[in-house]
């Protein structure tokens, strides 16, 4: 199973997400900043979706997948993990994303035991000024005792 | 079909082969009509995000919807216009099959001086089963309208 060794991992200060194949097309790590998760995307020509600009679709599955480990990271040490999944996902794009390294950190705003609440950001350079925003509602799927 | 949609559709098949992030994803252009695209992506390990559990990645899926939704943006506005998405919406009502086909069909239902209002879904082989919805808005630079666009 994928989540108790992505809940060992994460708990490192610092990892490549390989685990997860879309994130290692990606080319995504992750570094722990504090106690902030923060998932880094590196530039690469795949990435782009017009001239000079990254595709909107590689910045939202970056967005979801900073949720997506957000939640795994805050599911409680040592239990059963949930199986985690996106039900609504709504990106919003403030700025375009220039080629290079993008960054993004989600923090969650309801933890519960079936739903959790998401609000996602990336950022390029400077964190206050966000190039896009996502709001995710993630559904666990518990294992059966 | 109008001129354009034709000449779109000519052209979408090679452009989409040369916009990176959609080759290394593998998205392939079925067709188009007047105001509507329907777009491919076939199955590969790296789209997923849970091997063991055969789970999609959402990014694959948004990277199909928005480049859909925006090309039927694109064919709806009659002309070759920069635009950028303002926001994606998707609703995911159920997992594809495993190694399934995701075959996305969006449409430009309103098209205003600036914003085009776009909505869509994703299926793995029956339209009338979607795994997934999508809503959306772009922004069109109106500065950039040719005159008499209404």
């Amino acid at each position: 199973m994928t989540s108790p060794a992505l809940a060992t991992l994460l708990r490192q200060p610092t990892g490549r997400l390989d685990l997860l194949p879309y994130a290692a097309l990606l080319d995504l790590s992750f570094e722990l900043v504090g106690e902030e998760l923060q998932l880094v995307m590196p530039f690469a020509e795949t990435l782009i979706g017009s001239p000079g600009r990254l595709h909107g679709g590689s910045i939202g599955g970056l967005l979801e997948l900073a949720g997506l480990l957000t939640v795994i990271a805050a599911q409680p040490e040592g239990e059963a993990l949930p199986r985690v999944r996106p039900v609504t996902v709504t990106v919003d794009f403030m700025r375009e994303g220039a080629t290079q390294e993008t960054r993004a950190v989600a923090s969650i705003t309801k933890l519960g035991r079936r739903v959790v609440n998401v609000h996602a950001q990336a950022w390029q350079g400077s964190r206050d000024k966000p190039i896009a925003a996502a709001h995710i509602n993630f559904v666990l799927d518990w294992p059966e005792r | 079909m109008s001129e354009f949609a034709d000449q779109v559709s000519q052209f979408m098949g090679p452009f989409l082969g040369r916009v990176p992030h959609n080759k290394q994803l593998g998205l392939r252009f079925i067709a188009n009509g007047s105001n509507w695209v329907e777009l491919q992506l076939p199955y590969a390990p790296h789209l997923l995000v849970d091997p063991d559990h055969g789970i999609w990645a959402s990014g694959p899926i948004i990277t199909l919807m928005d480049t859909c939704v925006g090309m039927a943006s694109m064919l709806t506005r009659g002309a070759f216009e920069p635009h950028a998405t303002l926001d994606l919406r998707t609703d995911y009502v159920r997992s594809p099959k495993p190694q399934a086909t995701v075959t996305a069909r969006g449409e430009c239902y309103r098209m205003t001086r600036q914003i085009a209002f776009v909505r869509g879904l994703a299926h793995d082989g029956d339209p009338a089963d979607p795994i997934a919805h999508v809503t959306g808005t772009f922004m069109f630079a109106a500065s950039k309208l040719a005159g008499g666009w209404q």
